[in-house]
């Protein structure tokens, strides 16, 4: 179980976590960040496919269908789009 | 270890790798050099995740999820791979809203549901269901504002108050869920109002307010992702979700204070309220001509650009590219000088620029470059308004006094290309236009850029 105490230091060292990877990040890199770590709370797929999974009335079961649908689109569509944001990123010292 | 209990530790095992895997590609999206193999990194640890959650015991619906991630999953697919890089921000907005969303339709079905997990996850799935479904309908009207759907700003009387009383109403309800066995109409009503909110609070910030405001929702999501991680007992959502929450909210710090303002003031005023007494101008706007601008360009030791989003409107960036890199082989020295918040998002013109080929080592950021302007033979303004207004430094009275700006005014000249000589989309006079040292060269972007590439050409 991850309860209480155990639960809350998870979140502290979490946010401590993202705020330092965020932290020293040029600004010509924000888009593709903010891209980049929509895709990663793209995670809230698994949760909606176990919601779904575990749905049993008509109800429970529409509203899974629309959860991940809808989580399925935002780990999709911010994977796509930030790749291709990162792969025109080239030094001149690269070649094209 | 039987079998169900190996299964779970297989399931655990996959997610801490998977966690371990967002974290370290978004530490390489972090830096240019790295940034392209981050987002793998990151690509690799979902798929990990998404794929042994179809081994989690007991549960059922497998078609359903399949149609529900291979219908969500094409269309993102189709839509992402077409979308123009000019319209990058709603997209992302769209995507965010999306994840809100699903974390909101997890929070339902745990709460329709009615199984008891005790005062603290009940707290937590209606916390994270009210985030959610905030982020999910304010993220829709972001969208739609940017994507031209709608008027940018819609303003009513006492909408402020009428948000501060939607959300103490959602507060109360928000305990007697949490607290009572409540049915599910109250369920319902909760989330109903839960998504007016978002809507309510997204439809009077103006469209310059909005890149702050997308930061913003996806920095709620992640947090509400997180919120139903503790009640599903998923720890890849906690972290991932934390990690973001987090991440996002600095980001939305570091763009509001680029564009001098607080978050409270971006969501609760509107920009341009005080545009009213923007302050006098003296002086006359001097047109040049492209082959003249062209000259100057050729024969200077050091050129510097300064690209706005009326560059990207005109889809002049290849050809200003162009016109960069036939000056460099003239042996000019040029760069590029980006604000943070020039294009629509911060970094969005860095994008822009790329996609255009600009390597990102001739780009520079406004503090790096902010003290090369004195020794800049040409600045060329081409696009960007509100950014190089010196009167950022001087007017207090001006609603953009205390923005950081690029000073193009202290180069020896200064060479403007704008479509006509109305105000920004501010609606304040830049002082910059009229200088002394400042030539306007009038005319569409794109159009201009090629004129200016001609003249150095025949020289």
């Amino acid at each position: 179980m991850i309860d209480g105490f155990i639960a809350l230091y998870i979140f502290m060292l979490a946010a401590f976590v993202g705020h330092e990877v965020i932290g020293r990040v040029p600004v010509i890199l924000h888009t593709p960040l903010m891209s980049g770590s929509n895709f990663v709370h793209g995670i809230v797929l698994v949760g909606a496919m176990v919601a779904l999974g575990r749905a049993e009335t008509g109800l429970e079961m529409t509203i899974g269908f629309i959860g991940v649908f809808l989580a399925a689109g935002n780990a999709v569509g911010g994977y796509v789009v930030t790749e291709r944001m990162l792969e025109m990123f080239k030094s001149s010292k690269e070649k094209r | 270890m039987d079998n169900a209990s190996s299964l779970r530790w297989l399931i655990e095992a996959s997610y801490f790798i998977a966690a371990i895997l967002f974290i370290y590609g978004l530490k390489r999206m972090s830096s240019p050099v790295t940034a392209r193999g981050g987002i793998v990194w990151a690509g690799a640890g979902m798929l990990v995740a998404t794929l042994v959650t179809f081994l989690w015991p007991g549960m059922d619906n497998y078609v359903l999820m399949m149609v529900a991630i291979a219908l969500g999953g094409t269309l993102a697919w189709v839509s992402g791979k077409r979308v123009a890089m000019t319209d990058m921000p709603q997209m992302i907005a769209l995507y965010n809203g999306m994840g809100g969303g699903a974390a909101a339709a997890i929070a339902a079905v745990e709460l329709f549901g009615g199984e008891d997990h005790g005062l603290t996850f009940s707290v937590l799935a209606v916390l994270g269901g009210l985030i959610g479904s905030v982020s999910f309908s304010g993220s829709l009207i972001a969208f739609a504002k940017l994507q031209g759907l709608m008027k940018s700003t819609v303003r009513f009387g006492g909408q402020q108050v009428f948000n501060l009383v939607l959300l103490a109403v959602l507060l109360v309800l928000a305990t007697l869920i949490a607290t009572q066995d409540s049915g599910p109409a109250l369920i319902a009503i909760f989330f109903l109002l839960a998504l007016v909110l978002g809507v309510t609070m997204t439809l009077p910030i103006g469209g310059a307010d909005m890149p702050v405001v997308i930061s913003l929702y996806n920095a709620l999501t992640g947090l509400a992702v997180a919120f139903e991680g503790f009640v599903l007992q998923n720890a890849a959502m906690i972290i991932a979700g934390t990690v973001v929450g987090a991440a996002g909210t600095l980001l939305t710090q570091l763009m509001a204070k680029a564009m001098n303002r607080s978050l409270g003031n971006v969501l609760f005023s509107g920009f341009g309220d005080t545009a009213a007494v923007a302050s006098e101008v003296h002086g006359s706007m001097k047109p040049i001509e492209a082959s003249d601008a062209g000259v100057m360009m050729a024969f200077a030791n050091k050129v510097l650009i300064v690209p706005g989003y009326g560059m990207a409107v005109a889809q002049a960036q290849h050809k200003v590219w162009e016109l960069a890199q036939i000056l460099i082989e003239r042996g000019v020295d040029v760069k590029f000088a980006i604000h943070p918040v020039a294009g629509r998002m911060p970094g969005h013109m860095n994008v822009l620029l790329a996609e255009a080929g600009v390597p990102y080592d001739v780009i520079y950021d406004e503090n790096e470059i902010n003290a090369e302007f004195a020794t800049a033979d040409v600045a060329l303004v081409i696009g960007a308004n509100d950014v190089v207004n010196p009167v950022a430094r001087t007017d207090p009275a001006s609603p953009i006094y205390g923005m950081p700006i690029l000073n193009a005014d202290k180069a020896r000249n200064v060479i403007v290309i704008k479509r006509g000589q109305g105000a920004g989309f501010s609606g304040i006079e830049n002082g910059l236009f009229f200088l002394d040292q400042t030539r306007m060269l009038y005319g569409d972007g794109q159009a201009m850029a090629s004129e200016l590439i001609q003249a150095v050409k025949s020289l």
